[in-house]
Order: structure tokens, then C-alpha cells, then sequence
């Protein structure tokens, strides 16, 4: 292991770490805790949630958002549920099962400590959020109601229909506002984060842009949280909001952050397809889709060919036409697979000639067998020994709106197809990114002071993230984990006072982001920012995607940084510093995306195996499964910025070290 | 599909704005609204005209943050979507489209068709939450039965985006649609009890603050509410308003 990398993994047996170590902390009295202030970055799940318990903890916080509102943060997007080891379904779930679930589904490329604190602390979300009034959904006695995700055989995902993200990140709102109200956080909307100030070796600050009037401000405080999510708009196209951006994280790399992982990204396997190239996002539909939608494509390429030119409906084919591949390729876990080996079979069908839309890149997502089993059961509830089928479509109809209805909503919306009538058609999309910062067991990065929480960080998703983990590590993080963790560091800054914005390291920073965003006024340039984002897009999915080989990373590479130069060249920005300019904020955020997308290309090159959503053609089986080489890459990637140059980044390893889950090769058959 | 634009066009709070005329062409029906004005903008910055500044983040309708008056209607002429979610298919080659931003005096314009809504936040800092700090030991989440029906009638109210078009559509400016949803969703949870009373009446005396205006019971914010947020929320708030009121 890297001499500059320590894990501060707890001693003890696995259960016993998070307990002792929380045990071993040293506190801060709420006296001293007065005197400490603590930014936060990013206000989704993760960063209102360490804010808002921050702030009852006593600490002052300051929290900034680039949105209008903490509340319009890209986790409200998220739709199907949140992971909770409950078992109140009495289906054999337990801490261990999670635990043990999220190490294989991450294809064993995750700390195992981390993993089992995350699974520790699921049951107290649920709590947590039930008693700020989150409505989950449930069951006619007045209890939760479950449902089940991809790559686990329990029902442990709590719900709000699809739209979970939404409550459970205006739950997290309103604690920050009740904190806001007290004066306890200090709430800074439409602010974007644009450098990390660090001195004497610890992070004691950030130069913001107000996004209003264009001032860039300094902010102080004895320690910086980012929770600013991920880097998945590197892909241009993607299901994040269109202001998600790496930018926070990636300035504290280059102040000295290692960045762990970065080729870890997730192509979700459920997303409406791509439909012309005025595109701007993608939309996903909830995984919670697979508990009853049939994922198939036509048996023969004739019929796809017919379904692809309109002579043929899919609705008309007979089941014995019908290939239902996940189900025939993993009968175990059929349609619930994890999300990257969906995500690949369903690029193996539309390779192999069966797409079933123009683009040839779709496949089929169908719920009739659900609307006759869910209306048969109705039928049956109600006496009804003779209904018709019809009748019995139209009840199973509700039960399925009742489910998922504004999923099926958002879908007609966007492509005007009724799919309670006529199956979705899906495809691949960029969802998530693994990668992130690189944190110890105290969720702090290699820069003393900077903690990193969420989608941010790096830790407990491995090489692939399961379904429904998303919120439950972010809110883990933030009420249940940096709480305790910071005082690691902070308790040493009792005495220390406010941290003076009069310093030369933050005189430093604010004229360097100001050259910076002058650098992008001046160039006048030819070409709109937004062309240059999709050129990147463009070379990012098709060789940094969901397929990668050698020839293809180095070839992106070159293209990237020729794209880079061009960039710097000939963006035009138009409009001035001192003033609202979405087109220069995104101008900022796009050159940080051409730096990130050389690293993860350096990153893929340097993984010579396939591992969770991290496919190397040159290492598959012989029926295309991912082949991981545990021998040489059971490793963290953590990269270390060097020579002002991404592509000089130097490599530093953390070795994986699993005591509790076997490695073995991942089987979903 | 070819259009024509009449754009609100204001530099910032403090200056007054206009109307600006543009001309788009090559507009797919396929295309949301926003990605028209994606490609309004492109061709504005060819052109050397800075492009139109609007709000819109996570374009798939939950964010809330995009709001667009779009020929006299919040969101647009269809029904249950933001403007991110109303397509071009919804117009026709041709046809002249006038796009605002929210009007109101609560929510002043802060450059083009974008608008300042801290008024909401405040709102909700007003009461808009249970008072309950992170703590590792609460009560089970099964402790409480919550009767299904009141658990759906508080998720109904709760799926409010904030974005508030229920303001800009009403001819009062009233907030009560977007408040009375919050107070909704808290009053019909056990969890919501100890507070209740307090709740309402802070949350609905920050909104008088703000300077919302008050409702006549038009019902246009349910007609154009993307969330089919219901009136009956608004009945339920009177109601609570009441009681906190007798028993105050």
C-alpha cells in the first residue's frame, strides 16, 4: 500500500469496528463545538443531512448550493427506494446479508468496513426518516411496505412510489431549513464552489462564485465537506440534472485529493432510449421497474427487422417468438440482475442485430404478464370467479398505476407511447458514478480537513453500485457517519479561531479562479461551449463506455486532449464576469469534465481486467461474463494529481483486503 | 417546425425588461421545450446575442426548478408536466410562442425568464418541518401504524416540487397551494401531532410576510399544479388554521 494512503480501517472483527471506533472518538464539547465552523458543499441527500446534524451537533455551518434551493439537488430525481437490513419481511434478511449483498454486487472492488458500518446504520435511516414524516409507502395494516432491487433475493427496499429520492431528500430539506431558521447553518443558494483553499496542509476553506452577481467570495471554516455528487455528465448525455458537474471535487484533487477509482462509472440498464440529437439528458425508469416488467427481444432477427421498420407490433409476436434473455441466461435472478450485467446483456442483443427501435438500440420492458397476475389476484380478493379479461386488465392496471404511476407518466410524456398498452422500450444510460474522492474509514480525503460524503466519494459501491444503495449511503453519511467522524479532526482545532479570509492562500485562489473564468471570456472564440461538452460526450461513451479496450483508451486519450487545446482556443462566451452567466459557470465545469475524462480513460488503461461496470474487452469468459484478475487488481486506484497534467497523474494502490466475504467469481445463473 | 419567440427579455432585478422577437428554426417535435430553447440559444450565440437565462436542472419534471409562463399558462398548455416535460409535438410549424417568467411580487425576476423563490424556503423554515434531531435510537419505523389511506393522502401532498406555478397561475399571487400542501402532508402523520398548531399558523404568517396574496377559491393553481396537487389541501389548512386559532 501507497505510503501516502492510510485506510484508518478500525481494529476488531468486522461487527464490532464502527462500534468500538465511534466509542474511541474524541469528543468536542458543545462549548468548543460553538467556535468550529464547517462548510458544506452540495445539498442532496448527503450534504443536508451532514449539515442539518452538524448544526444540531452545535458546529456552524455554512452550506452552498448552486440550485436556487437546497431543496432542488439531483437526489430529489432519485425514484425507486432505499436499502434497510429491517428484515420485516421476515425473508432472511439481515446486517450481514447487506453487508455481504453490496461487497458481491460490487463486484469485490469495495472496502469491507466501510461496507458493514453502511449496512449497520441502514436500519436508523428508516427510523430517522419516518419520525421527520417521510410518507413511505404501506400495506393495509398500517405497516412499511418492501420491494426488491436488483442483485439480492430479499424484499429490503423501502419506497415512496417512484419518487423516494424526492421524499427522502425533502425530509433531509427540512431538517437543514428548521436549521437554516435557527441560525444555526448559514445557507448560501445559486453559489457554486470554484477552488478549495488549503493552508498549512489543511483544507480551511473555498473561493465561491455567486452565480447572481458574479462577485467571487471567500468562505473559511476549520473543515470542508464535499457532497457534491457525481461526475456522470462527463458523459454529456446522462440521467443527472444538467448542472450536476465534478467541479468541487475536482479543484480539491488538484489542491491534493487523490481520486480513487475514476473509471468506475454505472450505465443503468433501464433508461428511456436516445431519440435525436438535440438530446439534452436522459430520463431513467426506476429499477423497482424489473420487480415486474419482462425484459425480452424478438427470437429472430427478421421479426426485429419487421418491429424495427413498423410492420410489425410487439404486442403480435407469440411468446415462443419472445426472447426473454435475462431470464434465460440467469434463471436465479432472471430480470433482477445488478445493473451492469443488464446493462451489457442488453448491448450484446442490439449488437447481435435485435435492437427494436429505428436506432437499433432498445429493448423491450413489458408489464402485460404483470396486469394479469396483479388483476387475477384482484379477481380473486373480490369473489370474481367468472371476470373477463378484461375486466381483469383493467383491474391489474391500477394495481400496476397504484406502483409505478408516475413512471409510466413520465414515459408517455416523453416518447407519447401508452405502455400499460404497448412495452417500453430501454436502453443503457449513464446513471452513477463509483469513482470519486478518495476517503479513509473517517470518510476524510488525503487533504487533512476535507471530508467527502455521498456520490462524491469513492467507497462503498465497489465496481458496481446495487440498486437502491444510492440513498442509503448518502443519508448514512451524512446523519450517521460524519457526525461522529469529524470530530477525528476536529478536535484538534479547539483553540485555533476563526480562520482568517485575509490569508495569502486565499488571496492566491480567488485571483487564480478569476484568471480562469477571464481565460474563458477572452478567448473569443467560434465555437459554444455546450458543442464542445457533447464532442467529449461523444468520445467518453463510445470508448470509455460501457465496452473498453486498449487501442480504444489510447485513442481517447488523444482525442481528449486535442479537444482540450481546441477548447481553450476557440470557446466563445459571451456576457461579462461581474454578472448572471450560466454559459461561463459552464464553461468552468466542462474544462474540469476534459481533465476528469483523461483520467478515467488512464485509469480504465491501467485496470487490465473487467470488474462490475468496468468492461475490458480483452478480459471476458467465454460467454461474455466480466473476468476480474484478483491476483494483481484487488486494489483501490487512487490517483494523485501531478505536473499540472491529468494525464501525468501518478497511481498510488490501497490493497483490499476481504476477511469476511469470500472472493469469488460473481454468479447471478 | 419553424417559430417564432417573444422572449422576456431583463438584464437584472433592478433594470426594467421587454419583450425581444427571435426566430427558430429545425425544431423536432420530438424535442422537449427546453431543448428548443437549447437551440435558440445555440443560434443566439452564433448570432453574438447572449442567450436567454432560464432555471432548469434535473429536466425530468421533480426538481421544480424550471418555470416558464408559456402563451399565458404556467408550464404550458399540457397538463401534469413541467416545462422540461412539454414536448414540441404539442405545437404546431408556424405557430408564435410568448414565454415569461413567473409574475408575482413575491418572486422578483432575477435575469430573463428566471425568478428568485427564496420566499418558499422561508416558508418552510417558518414550520415546515417536525422537530426531530439526527439520533441513532428512535423509535422503531414500525412502532406506529400509519392508516394506508392518510400514509397515500400525505404522500399525495407531499410530492409539491416547489416550483410554483400554483403563484404565477392565480390572480391573486396566493401561495396557498404550495403551504397548504406542507401543512397537509405533516398534519395527516401521527409524527406531524405535537406540532400542528404551530406549524400552521407560522408557515401561513411567513406567507402573509412574503407578500403572497390570498385565495378566492378560483381553483386555477390545482388546474395547472405539474403534481395535480389538489385543493382539498387548502380546505385541510383553513381548517387547521381554525382549530389552532380557537385553541391558541
Amino acid at each position: 500500500m501507497s505510503s501516502k494512503l492510510n485506510s484508518r480501517i478500525p481494529e476488531g472483527t468486522i461487527s464490532e469496528k464502527w462500534t468500538k471506533h465511534k466509542g474511541s472518538i474524541p469528543l468536542v464539547s458543545p462549548a468548543n463545538k460553538r467556535r468550529i465552523d464547517v462548510i458544506v458543499v452540495g445539498t442532496g441527500l448527503a450534504g443536508s443531512s451532514a449539515a442539518a446534524s452538524l448544526a444540531e451537533l452545535g458546529y456552524n455551518v455554512k452550506a452552498f448550493c448552486f440550485q436556487d434551493s437546497p431543496r432542488r439537488a439531483h437526489s430529489i430525481a432519485a425514484q425507486g427506494g432505499i436499502n434497510a437490513a429491517k428484515n420485516y419481511q421476515n425473508d432472511g434478511d439481515s446486517v450481514f446479508r447487506l453487508f455481504y449483498d453490496t461487497v458481491k454486487g460490487g463486484d469485490y472492488r469495495s472496502r469491507e468496513a466501510n461496507v458493514h458500518r453502511l449496512a449497520e446504520v441502514s436500519a436508523s435511516i428508516i427510523d430517522q426518516c419516518v419520525a421527520q414524516g417521510v410518507p413511505f409507502a404501506r400495506d393495509y395494516g398500517g405497516l412499511l411496505d418492501n420491494r426488491s432491487f436488483g442483485g439480492v433475493q430479499v424484499s429490503r427496499t423501502f419506497y415512496a412510489k417512484g419518487q423516494t429520492g424526492q421524499q427522502l431528500l425533502l425530509g433531509a430539506y427540512s431538517a437543514l431549513e428548521r436549521q437554516v431558521a435557527k441560525g444555526r447553518v448559514k445557507m448560501y443558494a445559486r453559489h457554486e464552489m470554484v477552488d478549495l483553499v488549503v493552508v498549512d496542509g489543511k483544507a480551511r476553506g473555498i473561493i465561491a462564485r455567486n452565480l447572481v452577481t458574479g462577485e467571487l467570495e471567500r468562505h473559511s471554516a476549520h473543515a470542508v465537506i464535499i457532497a457534491s455528487g457525481g461526475y456522470g455528465n462527463v458523459f454529456y448525455l446522462s440521467t443527472n440534472a444538467m448542472g450536476s458537474n465534478v467541479t468541487a471535487a475536482w479543484k480539491a484533487h488538484k489542491k491534493g485529493a487523490f481520486f480513487a477509482n475514476p473509471c468506475f462509472t454505472q450505465i443503468h440498464p433501464t433508461c428511456i432510449p436516445v431519440s435525436g440529437e438535440s438530446q439534452s439528458k436522459l430520463t431513467l425508469m426506476s429499477e423497482s421497474l424489473r420487480n415486474d416488467g419482462r425484459i425480452w427481444v424478438p427470437a429472430e432477427l427478421e421479426d426485429a427487422k419487421a418491429i424495427r421498420e413498423g410492420r410489425l407490433k410487439p404486442t403480435d409476436l407469440p411468446e415462443e417468438k419472445r426472447d426473454y434473455y435475462l431470464e434465460r441466461r440467469y434463471p436465479a435472478f432472471g430480470n433482477l440482475v445488478p445493473r451492469d450485467v443488464a446493462s451489457r446483456a442488453a448491448k450484446e442483443r442490439c449488437d447481435a442485430g435485435y435492437g427494436v427501435n429505428k436506432t437499433g438500440e432498445a429493448v423491450y420492458l413489458d408489464f402485460s404478464a404483470a396486469i394479469v397476475r396483479y388483476g387475477q389476484e384482484q379477481a380473486n380478493l373480490k369473489n370474481m370467479t367468472n371476470a373477463s379479461e378484461v375486466e381483469i386488465r383493467e383491474m391489474g392496471t391500477k394495481v400496476v398505476e397504484s406502483k409505478y404511476g408516475n413512471l409510466f407518466q413520465m414515459y408517455e410524456k416523453i416518447t407519447d407511447e401508452n405502455p400499460y398498452v404497448t412495452p417500453m422500450k430501454i436502453y443503457p444510460a449513464v446513471h452513477y458514478t463509483m469513482g470519486g474522492l478518495w476517503v479513509d474509514y473517517n470518510l476524510m480525503s488525503t487533504v487533512p480537513g476535507l471530508f467527502v460524503a455521498g456520490e462524491a466519494n469513492f467507497s462503498d459501491h465497489g465496481a458496481n453500485r446495487l440498486g437502491a444503495s444510492a440513498l442509503m449511503q448518502g443519508l448514512a453519511d451524512g446523519y450517521f457517519v460524519l457526525p461522529y467522524t469529524v470530530g477525528t479532526f476536529l478536535a484538534d482545532d479547539i483553540r485555533t479561531g476563526t480562520i482568517s479570509t485575509d490569508l495569502p492562500e486565499f488571496d492566491e485562489a480567488e485571483k487564480a479562479a478569476r484568471a480562469r473564468f477571464e481565460g474563458f471570456l477572452n478567448a473569443n472564440g467560434s465555437t459554444p461551449v455546450e458543442v464542445f461538452h457533447r464532442r467529449l460526450g461523444k468520445i467518453v461513451w463510445d470508448k470509455i463506455g460501457m465496452a473498453r479496450s486498449e487501442a480504444g483508451l489510447k485513442t481517447a486519450i488523444a482525442e481528449i486532449r486535442a479537444l482540450r487545446e481546441e477548447f481553450y482556443r476557440d470557446v466563445k462566451v459571451l456576457g461579462g464576469m461581474f454578472e448572471m452567466n450560466p454559459e461561463l459557470d459552464k464553461a468552468n465545469r466542462v474544462a474540469d469534465f476534459m481533465e476528469l475524462a483523461e483520467l478515467m480513460a488512464l485509469d480504465a488503461l491501467t485496470r487490465e481486467e473487467s470488474c462490475g461496470g468496468h468492461f475490458r474487452e480483452e478480459y471476458q469468459s467465454e460467454e461474455g461474463e466480466a473476468l476480474r484478475q484478483d491476483d494483481k487488481f484487488a486494489f483501490v486506484s487512487a490517483w494523485e494529481f501531478t505536473d499540472n497534467d491529468p494525464g501525468k497523474a501518478k497511481l498510488h494502490k490501497e490493497d483490499l483486503v476481504f476477511e469476511n466475504v469470500k472472493l469469488v467469481t460473481r454468479s447471478y445463473k | 417546425m419553424n417559430l417564432t419567440l417573444k422572449i422576456w427579455r431583463q438584464k437584472n432585478a433592478k433594470e426594467s425588461g421587454s419583450f425581444a422577437t427571435y426566430q427558430v428554426s429545425d425544431i423536432s417535435p420530438d424535442m422537449s421545450f427546453l431543448e428548443m430553447m437549447d437551440v435558440l440559444n445555440e443560434q443566439l450565440i452564433a448570432k453574438g446575442v447572449e442567450p436567454v437565462v432560464f432555471d432548469h436542472d434535473c429536466r425530468e419534471g421533480i426538481c421544480g426548478m424550471c418555470s416558464m409562463f408559456i402563451n399565458g399558462e404556467a408550464h404550458g398548455p399540457d397538463r401534469g408536466v413541467t416545462t422540461c416535460q412539454l414536448h414540441m409535438r404539442k405545437f404546431k410549424d408556424g405557430d408564435t410562442i410568448t414565454i415569461e417568467p413567473w409574475r408575482a411580487q413575491a418572486f422578483p425576476v432575477v435575469r430573463d425568464l428566471m425568478v428568485d423563490r427564496s420566499a418558499f424556503d422561508r416558508i418552510i423554515q417558518a414550520g415546515g418541518y417536525i422537530s426531530v434531531n439526527t439520533m441513532g435510537n428512535l423509535p422503531d419505523a414500525n412502532a406506529t401504524p400509519i392508516e394506508k389511506h392518510d400514509a397515500d393522502a400525505a404522500f399525495d401532498a407531499a410530492t409539491c416540487i416547489g416550483c410554483g406555478a400554483c403563484v404565477a397561475t392565480c390572480k391573486n399571487a396566493s401561495a396557498m397551494l404550495f403551504v397548504s400542501a406542507k401543512v397537509s402532508q405533516l398534519a395527516l402523520l401521527p409524527q406531524g401531532q405535537v406540532e400542528a398548531a404551530d406549524r400552521v399558523r407560522n408557515m401561513v404568517h411567513q406567507m402573509d410576510l412574503e407578500g403572497f396574496g390570498n385565495c378566492t377559491n378560483t381553483g386555477a393553481c390545482e388546474v395547472e399544479c405539474p403534481k395535480g396537487i389538489s385543493i382539498e389541501n387548502i380546505a385541510r389548512m383553513n381548517r387547521e388554521f381554525l382549530k389552532a386559532s380557537i385553541t391558541a
